[in-house]
C-alpha cells in the first residue's frame, strides 16, 4: 500500500464507447449526472440507434459516502442517525430496519406501544415516500399539476414528522428498545385528521392520472418488466409486485408488529410503468388503512423496553438515583456490547426489500453493517425495460422504478 | 425472547431441507452450518459455490437472491467470508450461504449466470474488498473511481482514508 494512493481528479469511466467500425448507426449519449430526471446524480451512458436505445449503462457511486465504513467505527445507538442519511424519502423506515436488527441481536422485546407508534410512523412514511415518488415521476413527463398536490400532503406530513422528533427529515427517532420519546399531546389527534382526509386527496391525484389519455399513452406499454426477468434480477417491492408477483414481506414475513394489522395488497399483472403506478396509489390507501388501524388500537404503557444496559434513563430517574446516573456515562461513553452473531433483518421499504444485516463480535461497535438498499438492485432493471424502446421512455423508466440515489451509493 | 446458543452441529441440522437436500446433492460442498437466532448459514466450498446456488434456485425453490455482501475477518485465515442470503418466496423462508476465502488472493466463481441480480452486488464487492469474481461480464470500480488504490472496506484501511 503506497502512502499516497489517491492522484485525485479522476471520475468513474463508463464501458460504453463509440464503436469504431464505419458502418455502425449506432452513437453514445451520455445521460446526468445532472439530469432532470435522475433525482440525484446518477449517469446514464447510452448507445442509442437514431431514436431507439439499443444499450444502457448506469454509471453510479457520485453520492457514495461510505455509511458502511463509518458504521464500524460508531457505537451501535450511534449509527441510527446514520440510517437516515441512506434515503431521505423514509429514514424511519430506515431506522426500523436497523433498530429491529440489532434488537434481534440482542433478544430484546419491545413494549406494544413503541411497536405501534413503529408501525404508524412506517405508514406515513411509506405514504410521503409515494407522494415525492408520484409527484416527482409525474412531472419528469410533463405533468407538474400533480407535483404540486402532492407536496402539500407531503408537507403536513412532514409537519408531523417535526412534531414527534422535532425534524423534517432526519428524524432519528427510533431507539434500540423502543423509541426516543413518548408521543407529544395531541400528536394522534393531528394523525388522525390527516389520515381523515388524505384518502380524497388521493381520489385527485388519481383524477388528474388515472384516466387521462395523455398519462395512459405515456405510460402504458413502456418499460415492460416480465415477472422472470424481475426475479431473476432482484427486483423487490411495487416494481415487482406491478409485474403480476405477489410478495410483500409486511404479510408474506411479517416483522416489527405487521401481523396485527388487515391490509391487502395491490398486485397487478401488466408490467409497465402505469402498472406501477396504478399499484403504488393502491399502496397509499392501504398505508392510510393501517395508520387507521393504528390509530383506533394504539396501546398505553412504556415506549422503552426495561434493559438498563442498553437504553439510555430517562431524566428523571438520572439526576435521582445513582445507579441510572451510572448507566447513563457508560452507554454515552462506551456504548453497550451486543452477543456475537449475525442477523439478516429486511423490511419493505417503499421501494422494495430493504435488508440490514449486521455482523456483532461482542463489543459495543458493530463489525460489519450491510445495507441492501432495494434502489441499488432495481438499478439493474433499467437495462431490461429500455432495450429497443424510444429514448424518451428512458424517463418515464427510471421515474418508475423509484430510485433515490442515496440510497443507491450509500 | 432470551438469546439460545447456536447449534453448529452438522447432524443435528439435518432436519432442515435445505441442509439434508444440499448434503445429499454433495457432502463434499457442505463444510458446516449454523443455526443462530433462527437465521440458518450454510457453509459452501468455494469451488462448489454456482453449482450449490444453481442447485438451490432449480431444486429447493430459493428462486430469489436479496442480497450478496462481504465480511473481512483480518487477521484470521481465511480472512474474507462471502455472504450470500437466498429468499424463497414459495417456501417465505431466507437462508445464508457463506464462502471463506483466502486473504492473499480472493478468488471466487461468479453467480451471475445464476442470478443477474449479483452483478451490481459482486462489483461493489470487488470495489470495496478487493473480492475477484471469474466469469463476472463487468467486473470493475463501481463505488469508488476507477483509479482507486486499496479497498475501502477491508479492516486494515483506515476510517479516515489514507490522507
Amino acid at each position: 500500500m503506497p502512502d499516497r494512493p489517491y492522484h485525485g481528479g479522476s471520475s468513474n469511466v463508463a464501458t460504453l464507447s463509440p464503436s469504431s467500425d464505419p458502418n455502425s448507426h449506432t452513437m453514445v449519449l451520455n445521460m446526468g449526472p445532472q439530469h432532470p430526471s435522475t433525482h440525484g446524480v446518477l449517469r446514464l451512458v447510452l448507445e442509442i440507434d437514431g431514436e431507439n436505445v439499443v444499450r444502457m449503462l448506469p454509471d453510479i457511486g457520485f453520492l457514495h459516502t461510505g455509511i458502511e465504513k463509518t458504521c464500524e467505527a460508531k457505537f451501535y445507538q450511534q449509527v441510527v442517525p446514520l440510517t437516515d442519511r441512506i434515503d431521505y424519502l423514509c429514514p424511519m423506515i430506515n431506522n426500523q430496519c436497523y433498530v429491529l436488527a440489532v434488537e434481534k441481536l440482542l433478544g430484546l422485546e419491545i413494549p406494544a406501544r413503541a411497536v405501534w407508534v413503529r408501525v404508524m410512523l412506517a405508514e406515513l412514511q411509506r405514504i410521503s415516500s409515494h407522494l415525492v415518488w408520484l409527484g416527482t415521476s409525474a412531472l419528469d413527463m410533463g405533468a407538474m399539476t400533480v407535483f404540486l398536490y402532492c407536496f402539500r400532503e407531503r408537507e403536513d406530513l412532514l409537519r408531523i414528522y417535526e412534531m414527534v422528533s422535532g425534524q423534517r427529515m432526519m428524524t432519528s427517532y427510533f431507539r434500540i428498545g423502543g423509541l426516543a420519546l413518548d408521543l407529544p399531546i395531541g400528536f394522534l389527534d393531528r394523525v388522525k385528521k390527516f389520515a381523515s382526509t388524505f384518502e380524497e386527496k388521493v381520489d385527485e391525484y388519481e383524477d388528474l392520472l388515472t384516466n387521462n389519455p395523455i398519462w395512459r399513452q405515456r405510460t402504458r406499454d413502456v418499460a415492460h418488466l416480465s415477472a422472470e426477468d424481475g426475479i431473476a434480477l432482484g427486483a423487490s417491492g411495487a416494481t415487482l409486485r406491478a409485474s403480476g408477483v405477489d410478495w410483500d414481506l409486511r404479510r408474506d414475513m411479517p416483522y416489527g408488529g405487521y401481523e396485527n394489522f388487515k391490509f391487502e395488497v395491490p398486485v397487478r399483472q401488466e408490467g409497465d410503468v402505469y402498472a406501477r403506478y396504478l399499484c403504488r396509489v393502491q399502496e397509499m390507501r392501504q398505508s392510510i388503512r393501517i395508520v387507521k388501524q393504528a390509530l383506533e388500537g394504539m396501546p398505553s404503557g412504556p415506549i422503552k423496553a426495561n434493559a438498563p444496559k442498553v437504553i439510555l434513563p430517562e431524566r428523571e430517574k438520572m439526576k435521582t438515583q445513582m445507579e441510572a446516573l451510572i448507566y447513563h456515562f457508560k452507554i454515552v461513553t462506551e456504548g453497550f456490547s451486543v452477543p456475537a452473531g449475525e442477523v439478516y433483518q429486511a423490511i419493505e421499504s417503499p421501494r422494495g426489500e430493504m435488508g440490514y444485516y449486521v455482523v456483532s463480535d461482542g463489543t459495543a461497535k458493530p463489525y460489519r453493517v450491510h445495507m441492501r438498499s432495494p434502489s441499488f438492485v432495481n438499478l439493474q432493471l433499467l437495462n431490461t425495460m429500455c432495450e429497443g424502446r424510444l429514448i424518451a421512455d428512458v424517463v418515464a423508466a427510471i421515474g418508475s422504478i423509484d430510485i433515490v440515489l442515496g440510497e443507491v451509493d450509500r | 425472547m432470551p438469546l439460545t446458543p447456536a447449534i453448529t452441529d452438522l447432524e443435528q441440522l439435518k432436519s432442515r431441507p435445505a441442509v439434508s437436500s444440499l448434503m445429499a446433492w454433495n457432502s463434499a460442498a457442505v463444510k458446516g452450518a449454523k443455526l443462530d437466532r433462527d437465521e440458518l448459514s450454510i457453509y459452501i466450498d468455494s469451488p462448489f459455490i454456482r453449482d450449490a446456488c444453481f442447485f438451490l434456485r432449480d431444486q429447493q425453490a430459493f428462486n430469489f437472491m436479496s442480497d450478496l455482501t462481504c465480511v473481512d475477518l483480518h487477521p484470521l485465515n481465511p480472512r474474507f467470508e462471502v455472504i450470500y442470503h437466498l429468499l424463497s418466496h414459495s417456501r417465505k423462508e431466507r437462508m445464508r450461504l457463506k464462502v471463506q476465502l483466502a486473504g492473499d488472493d480472493p478468488v471466487l466463481e461468479s453467480i451471475v449466470p445464476v442470478w443477474p441480480a449479483a452483478n451490481f452486488f459482486e462489483r461493489e464487492i470487488f470495489d470495496l474488498f478487493g473480492v475477484r469474481f471469474l466469469g463476472h461480464p463487468n467486473l470493475k470500480r463501481i463505488m469508488m473511481p476507477d483509479d482507486w488504490k486499496g479497498f475501502p472496506l477491508r479492516k486494515d484501511y483506515p476510517v479516515e482514508g489514507y490522507r
